[in-house]
């Protein structure tokens, strides 16, 4: 246990002074607030319908500005680009150490090398539920200001709704985190692993889902991917129809959530296998 | 000084093999290193050097044989963590600084940040600790590399080609501090080939070439028995005396010297039979052939003899 701690306080030492985590995790509070406030608040304040609030009323478009709409803005994200940022975090943090040597270097300074791994990926999943965190409280302060500018109570949504969107968005961004930290692993380099792993996240199942429409088999295979469990658990917790990218009604609430959960398991245990058994050169 | 218990073998192998596909890096190797001393170990560039110490360090899986480090399995945590390393150069992350980088290897071997100055010092780095890695000279890499190794006072040192990058200067520092390491109780294990740094400065020798352990020993026996140098006005006739004592075999002319395979006691008798025969002897001296000669001799025929093979 106390190597574990050492290994994690390693990693996170060497996750936090690197700026190309900050870059990655600022990528996703700017993209989430575009499409989380900025957008809808410009919508809402030019009176234009834009193609995501088409034929909604001003009234409901700022309702999901309001404070009382956190738990809906804060997963709506995470299935799209989100995940996809999450997968570059998560590729690049097993990925670079190949290139470098460093995994060579860490692997020879006394910890295990399931320690080393574990380490990296309890360091990672720090990092992925403090951004959470982090979007939750900007997206508070956001909230709150247009709620103030607007002359409307701060209404807060209920302690149960914001656990549930927190709990299920967090498992999403980790999904695919250590899905990008298997792929970084796989291929020893995050070039290849950024690459194909996005390519999969934001096309391949897509194009799948739409084969899906027309062939049987094609279908069932869908219902247990990644991106498809976690899109239909992020629906869940919006409780019903919307049109954000990435959200899909494939499977109910709880597989989706067990799909999910599945994948978080099985990735590290995949990049852990693996790197025991490798040689490393 | 040392006998040969198996507590005193800080690394013993036996039969190390790697095969990657169906070249042979690494063929059958035994070797043993003992506490307390400075092992080099020698070989030309691709000679199965550095595939040999990655198995010694757990990094690689052997083919074929084992390897224990400090009485246990290699690559098992108990014996990683005493062991520092300088692997196939310095691996480090390159955004970090010199500083922060050993912070991390430190946290991994729990231990107090500190630790990291001290090191840093020992490698004459510490005004440079908190420039980034990726800014640093090569030499500069290779010390902080050496300078992770140090880390904790590891049992057992493993530096592969520590002066790699290193200018003359840093190449002095750098012999003076494995002296030192080895003084202060601690074993290195060096690769090299660089010869004259290993003649210098280490106890005992392992040879490889093509994969295979050549020889090990002293480097005192490996440089064996010295010769004679036999200088002389009439070179002809120094020769055919030097014949008629050494044997044809025995003889070699080099330039303007005579070379005989004989030990240094027999120089008075040279000496006589070049006198006796009218010769004006130049000198008569006893040479020592260099690590170097000896290495070029057996590194070339352990090539032959493998293409025999």
């Amino acid at each position: 246990m106390s190597a574990l701690i050492d290994t994690t306080r390693g990693e996170l030492l060497r996750m936090r002074k690197w700026p190309a985590v900050w870059v990655t995790l600022g990528a996703w509070i700017a993209l989430a607030l575009m499409f989380g406030y900025l957008f809808g608040y410009l919508s809402y304040k030019t009176g234009d319908a834009n193609f995501a609030e088409e034929g909604r009323t001003q009234a409901a478009i700022l309702n999901d500005l309001l404070p009382a709409a956190i738990p809906d803005v804060l997963v709506q994200g995470t299935p799209m680009f989100g995940g996809a940022l999450m997968m570059v975090l998560g590729a690049i943090v097993a990925g670079n150490g190949y290139g470098w040597g460093t995994w060579k270097t860490l692997f020879t300074q006394g910890p295990s090398r399931t320690t080393t791994v574990t380490g990296s990926l309890v360091a990672l999943t720090g990092f992925v539920i403090a951004t959470v965190l982090a979007t939750l409280v900007v997206y508070a302060g956001v909230s709150s200001l247009i709620a103030i500018s607007e002359s409307r109570d701060l209404v807060w949504p209920a302690a149960s709704d914001l656990a549930r969107s927190v709990g299920g968005g967090t498992l999403v961004l980790e999904m695919w985190a250590l899905a990008g930290f298997a792929l970084g692993t796989v291929a020893r380099g995050p070039a290849l692993s950024v690459g194909l792993g996005l390519v999969w996240a934001l096309v391949i199942e897509n194009l799948l889902r739409g084969v899906g429409e027309l062939l049987g088999p094609v279908k069932a295979l869908t219902e247990v991917l990644p991106g498809t469990a976690a899109g239909s658990l992020v629906n869940a917790l919006l409780n019903g129809a919307t049109d954000t990218p990435g959200v899909v009604d494939v499977l109910s609430g709880p597989r989706a959530l067990v799909t999910v959960a599945v994948y978080a398991v099985l990735f590290p245990a995949a990049a852990v296998l693996l790197v025991r058994k490798r040689d490393v050169t | 000084m040392n006998s040969s218990t198996t507590t005193d073998l800080v690394v013993q192998t036996r039969g190390l093999t790697k095969d990657y596909g169906d070249r042979r890096a690494v063929d059958a190797v035994s070797m043993t290193v003992r506490r307390g001393e400075v092992y080099g170990f020698l070989g030309p560039n691709g000679a199965g050097k550095t595939t040999t110490l990655r198995m010694m360090l757990g990094l690689i899986r052997p083919t074929a044989g084992s390897v224990s480090v400090l009485g246990r399995p290699a690559g098992s945590a108990a014996v990683t963590e005493r062991v520092g390393t300088l692997i196939e150069g310095p691996g480090f992350f390159p955004y970090l600084s010199g500083r922060d980088n050993l912070r991390v290897m430190a946290r991994y071997r729990g231990l107090p940040d500190s630790v990291a100055d001290e090191a840093l010092e020992r490698v004459d780095l510490a005004d440079r600790g908190n420039d980034r890695f990726k800014g640093y000279s090569l030499g500069m890499k290779q010390r902080l590399g050496v300078a992770s190794a140090l880390m904790g006072d590891p049992d057992l040192i493993v530096l592969d080609e520590p002066t790699n990058g290193l200018d003359p200067a840093g190449m002095q520092d750098m012999r003076a501090l494995v002296v030192s390491l080895a003084r202060g109780g601690q074993t290195v294990l060096l690769s090299s080939h660089l010869l004259a740094e290993v003649q210098e400065i280490c106890d005992r020798v392992g040879v490889i070439d093509g994969g295979r352990l050549l020889r090990e020993s002293t480097v005192a026996e490996l440089r064996g028995d010295t010769s004679l140098r036999v200088r002389a006005v009439q070179i002809d006739r120094a020769v055919s005396v030097a014949m008629r004592l050494a044997g044809d075999d025995g003889v070699r002319l080099q330039d303007d010297t005579v070379l005989l395979d004989l030990p240094p006691a027999s120089a008075p008798d040279v000496t006589r039979a070049l006198v006796a025969d009218g010769i004006d002897v130049l000198e008569v001296s006893a040479v020592e052939r260099t690590l170097e000669e000896v290495f070029f001799e057996m590194t070339t025929s352990g090539l032959s003899s493998q293409e025999v093979a």
